[in-house]
């Protein structure tokens, strides 16, 4: 497992890698963790002729409280947003699904924005972040900054709205302060990527539920949402039953993979049953 | 202050739960693997493989990459076509066996994907792999045979030169034997008022993922040529590297270092093997190769991967009286070491615990355009145990009785050993009456099928299976004069010395071949109780054929059986080599000494004298007896008279997500008998790790291709096994029936958890799901295998179950087409 041979390149800030992406441009490939990456280059699925590793940029690093939003670095690792009070209060979901990806080893490596900018769509940090309405900063040539709703960051399989010269900088998640949240994730063995997973958080009032955001992981080229679950939720009683009716169309308009692991109608109904599971369980049912 | 002398007797240490001694090293990562050895002046090989599963190879540009940067040379099938010789097949399972020649470079054309083209041989690996990106291969697609039940039909062949697909037909029938009736006639009986269970399961193709991706290192500049390499039979290779490429014997020293893991992949001789031995040969340097886990997934042998139709014959009080099994067993594309006698080993055990009063086996070996296949854990005898169980568990569900009932009342009971079975072998000794009874104690039985009943009756989503499955297993391979009889090219006997060192310690060498089992702590601990000295004062060593010049290494749960046996008499003999010279200069007769805690006393005295004193006695050698050699050490080379006969009986609890289709278990227990046991720790670990190994193939493994003969599962993402997340913990135990067969009383254990652990799994889901018409779910049970099983049924179409699997057949059935005794598919 050797990789073809590239150029090594270590910013040590922001300015910097983006200049070696300006310089590189196509034949650039970011390192911003390594545990897809790394893989593919040593399979020579891909051989860039540079490798831009964010490991050194400091200021990418990180999760700071800014009143009503969290904002994560987007080199950040699981291991650390796993770490975060701020995250497991604020953004409960996050930290839920953080905690299913892979192993500690993986987790203390990858970070949630090279997760994001990767864009697999089995990957467990997209249905979160666009579960709870994050926004993605994104950087660009000459200090420019843009920022993206997650809604419209997913753009295809492993696609998104970060362009060949910029760089995914901040994920901002507002906070769902007092939401319970719950990560169904559907696996056969505990190391491999999701079959299919749900991300749900609930605000619960009294006994029923006043709000609720789901997403789908691996229903489709995308993270999903789940807004028609959504929806049919509010005002719902935070019973088996009620949830069941609410949840029993979670995979209308998905169009999840065939593969090894299942068909996609197989997954079209375990996305219905892992939704209802989730809600209830978010919603401490 | 008070003194209390202890004079108690030193504890033995067989028996002792000894910490391995090996671990610190390998654990610590302090041992030298293969691919740690760096010899001066060492080349590296990249191999360019066959994308295509089928092809003939019409031209090979390897100009660019011979110019790549430090390349040295570039090889094709046709630079090394008289010298690579033909990867050996030992045991053609028939005179009229169909073995294609197997090069270990592809000359002409590649017959799976995978296969070797091109050799680059370069000053580092990285260079190597870089150049071999640039050889450029033109193939003609040939047509491919993948699916094993069409390759039977050779409408298209796997190699066209043969002529067909079918390699070998071996039968074995108890009446044409002498060892049983007629089973035609016991299934006709049963037709007429008796049960007949008919039955079609599939073994799936599996692929042993050791630890260590296989290394080899090859150093032509001695004048022995040294072969590093990570097998688990450097003896056996050794004979082959010479016999295949005619090096002569003498000339060859293989040496197997620390080796991680084989579960039988690394019982093989292996075409990077020939070919680092070809390359450094004919280049004169030290050549080096490690493939990558791709390459080892994809290239390396695969195992099991047959279709097996059972017909159980019984009458309605649930006594079985015939068994008839027809095997398609898939080689993949060529016949390898062992090949189709793996599927034989099976032969003897689809009887398994059982008193059958007729039965036939026959095995159709194919050739397909798929990875080759050989052992893999428990090899041929995992096979027959899933057989034979779910087929007990089958006959029990038609007969509403208890599975566990109708196995007693089918298997050989405890004072009728030693019992010859109908497939003709003696079974020593066994007590399925304990082992069970212990088991259910454990499991708790009784409470799991009262909660079993609760879920059913108030339709729980989640349902509760609960699975049995017994075994027994023949190991210890072999005596050599029933490998003989079986046409396998080789022996089955195993050698050791053991040798007093000057300063009292010993040295024992082995040839075993250990690649993880623990033999060096064990061997100790049966030298230290043999000669009374201490465990730390005994050196195994293993692995060199320069060191352990005998040998036939380690597969088929043989070493304790045999090797250790081997080196229990190597030691007596010492003690015999040892006891004249004690005589002499103790002034006694040797029939005055008695030996006993690694001293020779004088009966009725108290003068004697240490082993230790006599070994550096016999060192010196300066007051010998008359025809007496120095020095104290001794060989012994063990055959075995029969085979070794573990057994054990397995359970377990499945809870059955009917809503998902997910399994997820609830409770292991095995009670297993491998007569007297060493160390109790390295028996459970080879338990445990058996048992997932086992789990692994009913719920979470199985190598696929797609319809162009690409390897779906090339990688851990897709194939997936199993870590210690996705387990529970077992409940191991033991019970003890003493072998009969050699000194220690000692069984195999390496294969037991893996070959009854995958029915008992697929009982249990199967047992879930019962209530629902489902009789099968195809392995590995996926859950969404599971969920389409339960959605069927429910649709009331429960023959649709599984797409392949038909829960019963009837002999005109198409679609059943699995050799009859004359040959050829119907």
């Amino acid at each position: 497992m050797i990789p073809a041979s590239f150029d090594y390149v270590a910013p040590q800030s922001l300015t910097d890698a983006l200049a070696a992406l300006a310089e590189h441009g196509d034949d650039a490939k970011v390192l911003a963790g390594g545990q897809s990456l790394l893989p593919i280059l040593r399979m020579r699925l891909n051989a860039p002729s540079v490798v831009i590793d964010l490991g050194k940029v400091t200021e990418l690093q990180g999760i700071s409280d800014e009143g009503d939003h969290l904002v994560i670095g987007a080199m950040t690792t699981y291991a650390a947003v796993l770490a975060s009070e701020a995250v497991s209060t604020h953004a409960a979901l996050l930290s839920k699904a953080v905690a299913t990806v892979a192993d500690p080893q993986i987790r203390h490596r990858g970070t949630v924005g090279g997760a994001l900018v990767h864009a697999d769509p089995a990957g467990d940090v997209g249905a979160p972040v666009l579960a709870l309405d994050a926004e993605l900063v994104i950087a660009g040539q000459g200090g420019a900054t843009r920022t993206v709703p997650a809604a419209d960051f997913f753009e295809d399989l492993f696609t998104t709205a970060v362009g060949e010269d910029e760089l995914l900088t901040q994920i901002r998640i507002p906070k769902h302060t007092g939401w319970g949240a719950h990560y169904e994730k559907f696996v056969r063995v505990s190391h491999q990527w999701s079959i299919v997973a749900v991300a749900a958080t609930v605000r619960a009032e009294g006994g029923s539920i006043a709000e609720a955001r789901v997403g789908l992981t691996n229903m489709g080229s995308t993270p999903l949402r789940a807004t028609a679950v959504e929806q049919a939720l509010v005002g719902q009683s935070a019973t088996e039953e009620a949830v069941r009716q609410a949840c029993a169309r979670a995979a209308d308009g998905t169009n999840p993979p065939s593969d090894l692991n299942g068909d996609a109608d197989y997954r079209r109904h375990l996305a219905s049953v892992l939704t209802r599971r989730a809600v209830l369980a978010a919603a401490g049912a | 202050m008070t003194v209390t002398e202890n004079q108690a007797p030193a504890q033995p240490e067989v028996g002792r739960a000894r910490r391995r001694k090996e671990d610190q090293r390998l654990i610590t990562g302090r041992t030298r693997w293969t691919d740690n050895l760096q010899v001066p002046g060492m080349l590296h090989l990249a191999m360019v493989r066959s994308p295509f599963a089928h092809a003939r190879i019409t031209a090979i540009d390897v100009e660019a990459a011979r110019k790549a940067r430090n390349v040295v040379a570039v090889i094709t099938g046709q630079d090394v076509k008289d010298e690579q010789g033909s990867l050996p097949n030992a045991w053609p399972i028939t005179p009229e066996q169909v073995t294609p020649a197997h090069p270990p470079v592809a000359v002409d054309e590649v017959h799976f994907a995978g296969e070797i083209v091109a050799v680059v041989v370069a000053r580092s690996a990285a260079e190597a792999r870089d150049a071999a990106e640039l050889v450029d291969v033109d193939y003609e697609e040939l047509p491919a045979v993948l699916d094993l039940k069409e390759a039977a039909q050779d409408t298209v062949l796997a190699h066209p030169d043969l002529g067909t697909n079918k390699s070998a037909l071996w039968v074995f029938d108890s009446k044409e034997a002498g060892t049983g009736g007629d089973v035609e006639d016991a299934i006709r009986q049963a037709r007429d008022g008796g049960v007949l269970i008919e039955r079609e399961f599939r073994q799936q193709r599996l692929i042993p993922a050791f630890m260590e991706p296989r290394s080899v290192l090859v150093d032509p500049t001695g004048e022995q040529i040294t072969m590093w390499t990570a097998t688990q039979i450097p003896h056996i290779l050794r004979f082959l590297l010479a016999a295949v490429l005619g090096v002569p014997e003498s000339k060859v020293r293989v040496i197997a270092p620390d080796v991680g893991g084989g579960f039988g992949g690394k019982l093989q001789t292996t075409p990077e093997e020939f070919i680092a031995m070809v390359l450094a040969r004919r280049l004169g340097k030290p050549i080096k190769y490690t493939e990558t886990r791709s390459e080892s997934l994809l290239s390396a042998h695969h195992g099991r991967d047959q279709w097996q139709k059972l017909t159980l014959a019984a009458t309605k009080d649930g006594t079985v009286t015939g068994f008839k099994v027809e095997l398609l067993a898939n080689l993949g594309a060529y016949v390898a070491l062992v090949g189709g006698g793996v599927p034989v080993l099976g032969a003897f055990m689809f009887n398994a615990i059982y008193k059958f009063p007729a039965y036939h086996f026959a095995c159709q070996t194919v050739l397909t355009n798929t990875t080759w296949t050989d052992a893999y854990r428990g090899a041929g005898r995992p096979e027959a145990t899933f057989g034979i169980e779910r087929m007990m568990d089958e006959l029990a569900a038609e007969l509403d009785m208890d599975p566990l009932e109708v196995r007693e009342k089918n298997w050989i009971k405890h004072e009728e050993f030693p019992f010859t079975t109908v497939a003709g072998m003696e079974y020593d000794s066994g007590n399925y009456e304990a082992a069970t009874a212990r088991a259910k104690e454990l499991f708790d039985y009784d409470a799991l099928r009262r909660e079993q009943a609760e879920r059913r009756e108030r339709q729980d989503p989640v349902q509760l299976g609960i699975g049995v499955s017994t075994f027994t297993e023949m190991c210890g391979l072999a005596p050599s004069r029933v490998l003989g009889s079986l046409d396998y090219g080789a022996g089955g006997w195993e050698h050791a010395s053991v040798r007093m060192l000057p300063t009292g310690k010993v040295e024992v060498v082995t040839g075993t071949s250990p690649h993880g089992q623990g033999h060096e702590t064990a061997w100790s601990q049966i030298v230290a109780d043999r000669l009374g000295v201490p465990f730390e004062d005994v050196e195994v060593l293993h692995g060199d054929t320069a060191i352990s010049h005998k040998g036939l290494d380690t597969y088929g749960s043989r070493s304790l059986v045999v090797g250790g046996e081997a080196v229990v008499r190597a030691a007596d003999k010492v003690i015999e080599k040892a006891k004249p010279v004690a005589a002499h200069l103790l002034e006694a007769s040797v029939d005055d000494l008695e030996f006993s805690a690694g001293r020779f006393g004088v009966k009725g005295t108290d003068k004697g004298l240490t082993i230790q004193e006599i070994a550096l006695a016999s060192f010196a050698a300066h007051n010998l007896p008359d025809g007496i050699e120095p020095g104290l050490d001794s060989d012994a080379t063990f055959d075995p008279v029969n085979f070794s006969f573990p057994h054990g009986t397995h359970l377990c609890a499945m809870e059955v997500d009917t809503e998902t289709g997910e399994t997820r278990m609830r409770t292991y227990v095995c009670v297993d008998d491998v007569g007297v046991i060493v160390n109790p720790l390295i028996v459970e670990g080879q338990v445990h790790g058996g048992l997932v190994q086992g789990i692994a193939q009913a719920l979470w493994e199985g190598a696929t291709y797609d319809d162009q003969g690409t390897l779906v599962t090339g990688s851990f993402v897709d194939y997936t096994l199993p870590t210690a997340a996705d387990t529970i913990s077992f409940v191991t135990e033991n019970t003890t029936s003493p072998a009969t067969t050699n000194s220690l009383g000692t069984k195999g254990v390496g294969e037991a958890g893996t070959i009854a652990s995958t029915p008992c799994v697929v009982n249990a889901i199967v047992d879930a799901l019962r209530p629902l018409g489902i009789h099968d779910v195809e392995m590995p049970c996926t859950p969404e295998r599971v969920w389409r099983a339960i959605q069927n049924a429910s649709a009331g179409s429960v023959d649709e179950t599984q797409r392949d699997t038909a829960p019963h057949f009837d002999p005109d059935q198409p679609n059943q087409d699995t050799p009859d005794p004359e040959g050829g598919a119907r």
